[in-house]
């Protein structure tokens, strides 16, 4: 069994979200990046499975050096190598086409990866990376288990869950509870120092778009405290001032 | 040239996102002078599709083909794709949603279309194709521009307004190719909810956490969500102690929601759960701690312990029904 999974670099979920320079760039002062939270899912899944094959896991993302720390980090939750490559993720089509050259040629099994990131939220790159390689994808998944080369999958729907069945290879935008977040443990930690890192530069400068500018949604007013004794009055905003009941 | 929405649907009648697609792409059309045509697939009556109509679609294409029921995301990737060419179109409008990610993410491969999603306003067209779109789970908008002579948008729920104004629009059979591959996900089955108000597209969403104490308090909850003809919602932890299902958490790791009111009963307000309702046009918080951090992202408060609030809540609506 060999597993890919693709982990994208991105603000810890609490950050503040701020920009620079005229609102053209993310302002980075303060702020911790993490793996993606649904990619840690994805990297928690592809530990066990590749565990209970006695695969190998790697682990790939496209970035520039300040990304390796995040990647050591998947090394310490236990995957076996990491690939780095090396260019700005500008867009989702860029992504997906650098993770697809690198994938053509591994013959992996598996490819998983968060069902979006959290900076941009596009949910895109799974997709494009499956068509590009002629794979079926599916996304998102909650429940991923393998019996021989058949993965038996249950997807979240709009208020519910389809099961399916597919055949490896095959791409998978993962989310919760497909498994429990792994914490790296010290081991993990020392022997991920040792692991291969390899950085690989970017195939083509495709991007089907380019990000121009930012902005911050206005501020919120204050909140209009209701005594709890008076609903009523509560109904009557609802009902007269928001105009929802 | 024209404009292909993607419309999906649900027990027999379009989905309200898919719908507010269609009023995107007739504002579209207005303004860059195309057709508005939208394509479904699998079986739904024409009576159904032809609402598309009122909120501004001025033909249906439907590849009435039963196995393209459920959304399989490649066999809908492969049939859209043929209706955009077959139609003529360059610009793609679907909503955000787990199956249109899907679809639209292949369809910008086989189209070579620069894909925008999470589109929250129609594009301004001088110096570029730039399309608003809102990012960090709602924290922030960006600008993007399109550079592709094809196009598809993505549009987030809730964030343009519903047209309802036009007639009904003519429905016609649309042949595709199919390939066997395009099933190689297959199926088996399905578990819904299917009585109760989708949270994902509700208009109201009322939303109870570990403040509530337990699953045998949930029908405080209810009573109020049904007055209000509101979907119930939970947070994480309420989900991960099963005192909820799944499907019905909302946040950063759960489902993203965008009604018209989100009401937050017993629920302290976390940036996570936060990052799933920021988009919600009024929200009201029901917690007994005034410090709880829900109060500042909200537009009503009160104060105070919701196992005495709730009751007299749902009877007050209750009153003006
Ligand atoms: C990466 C990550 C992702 C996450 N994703 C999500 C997510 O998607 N969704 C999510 O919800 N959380 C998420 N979380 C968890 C989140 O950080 C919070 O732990 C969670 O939202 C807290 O849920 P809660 O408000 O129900 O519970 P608590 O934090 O325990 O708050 C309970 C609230 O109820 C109030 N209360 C208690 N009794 C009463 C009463 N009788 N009447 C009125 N009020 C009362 C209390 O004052 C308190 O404010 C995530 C966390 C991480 C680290």
């Amino acid at each position: 069994m060999k597993i890919l999974v693709c982990i994208t670099h991105v603000p810890d979920t609490t950050s503040k979200i701020q920009f620079t320079e005229n609102n053209t760039k993310f302002d980075k002062t303060g702020v911790q990046f993490i793996i993606g939270p649904y990619d840690d899912y994805a990297l928690a899944r592809a530990v066990e499975l590749r565990d209970q094959s006695e695969g190998s896991l790697t682990v790939l993302n496209v970035g520039e050096a300040e990304t390796e720390p995040t990647l050591r980090k998947a090394l310490a939750i236990g995957a076996d190598e990491a690939i780095r490559i090396n260019g700005f993720p500008s867009d989702s089509l860029f992504v997906a086409t650098q993770i697809a050259h690198y994938a053509k040629e591994g013959g992996y099994d598996l490819i998983l990866m968060g069902r979006e990131s959290i900076d941009f939220n596009g949910g895109m790159v799974h997709g494009m990376v499956a068509e590009m390689l002629g794979m079926p994808s599916v996304s998102p998944v909650m429940k991923l288990d393998l019996e021989g080369d058949v993965a038996k999958i249950a997807r979240e729907i709009e208020g519910g869950k389809e099961y399916l069945e597919v055949k490896l290879p095959f791409v998978a935008g993962c989310q919760e509870p497909i498994a429990e977040w792994k914490i790296p443990n010290m081991r993990g930690i020392m022997s991920a120092r040792s692991k291969p890192l390899n950085v690989v530069e970017p195939v083509s400068d495709e991007a089907a778009t380019e990000t121009v500018g930012y902005e911050l949604p206005p501020a919120k007013g204050a909140v209009k405290l209701i005594d709890k004794d008076n609903v009523e009055e509560l109904v009557n905003l609802l009902q007269n001032e928001a105009k929802i009941l | 040239m024209s404009i292909l929405v993607y419309i999906e649907h649900a027990e027999g009648a379009i989905k309200k996102t898919s719908l507010e697609a269609v009023s995107y792409a007739s504002a579209l059309g207005e303004k860059e002078g195309k057709e508005v045509v939208a394509v479904a697939l699998g079986a739904i009556e024409e009576s159904a599709l032809a609402k598309a109509g009122s909120a501004g679609a001025q033909k249906v294409l439907h590849v009435a083909d039963k196995k393209l029921n459920d959304g399989v995301i490649q066999a809908h990737a492969s049939a859209v794709g043929q209706a955009f060419e077959q139609s003529g179109a360059d610009t793609l409008v679907l909503a955000k949603s787990s199956l249109g990610d899907a679809v639209a993410a292949r369809l910008s491969v086989k189209l070579k279309a620069g894909l925008a999603s999470n589109v929250v306003a129609l594009p301004e067209e001088n110096g570029g194709y730039k399309v608003r779109r809102s990012i960090y789970t709602g924290k922030a908008f960006t600008d993007t521009v399109i550079t592709t002579a094809n196009k598809i948008l993505a549009v987030k729920k809730n964030a343009v307004p519903l047209k309802s104004d036009g007639a009904d629009a003519g429905v016609e059979a649309l042949e595709v190719a199919l390939a066997e591959s395009d099933f190689a996900a297959k199926i088996t089955s399905t578990d819904k909810a299917s009585d109760e108000i989708s949270l994902p597209e509700a208009d109201i969403v009322v939303s109870g956490g570990r403040g509530m104490k337990g699953p045998e308090n949930w029908s405080l909850i209810e009573d109020l969500a049904k007055a209000m003809g509101a979907a119930t919602g939970c947070s994480k932890p309420v989900s991960d102690s099963g005192w909820r299902p799944h499907h019905e958490h909302v946040g950063q790791t759960g489902v993203k929601v965008a009604p018209s009111l989100y009401v937050a009963v017993g629920i302290s307000g976390a940036i996570q759960h936060l990052a799933g309702v920021n988009a919600s046009k009024y929200i009201l918080v029901i917690n007994k701690d005034p410090e709880a951090p829900f109060f500042k992202a909200a537009d009503y408060g009160i104060v105070g312990d919701a196992f005495e609030i709730l009751p007299k809540l749902t009877e007050a609506v209750k009153a003006i029904k």
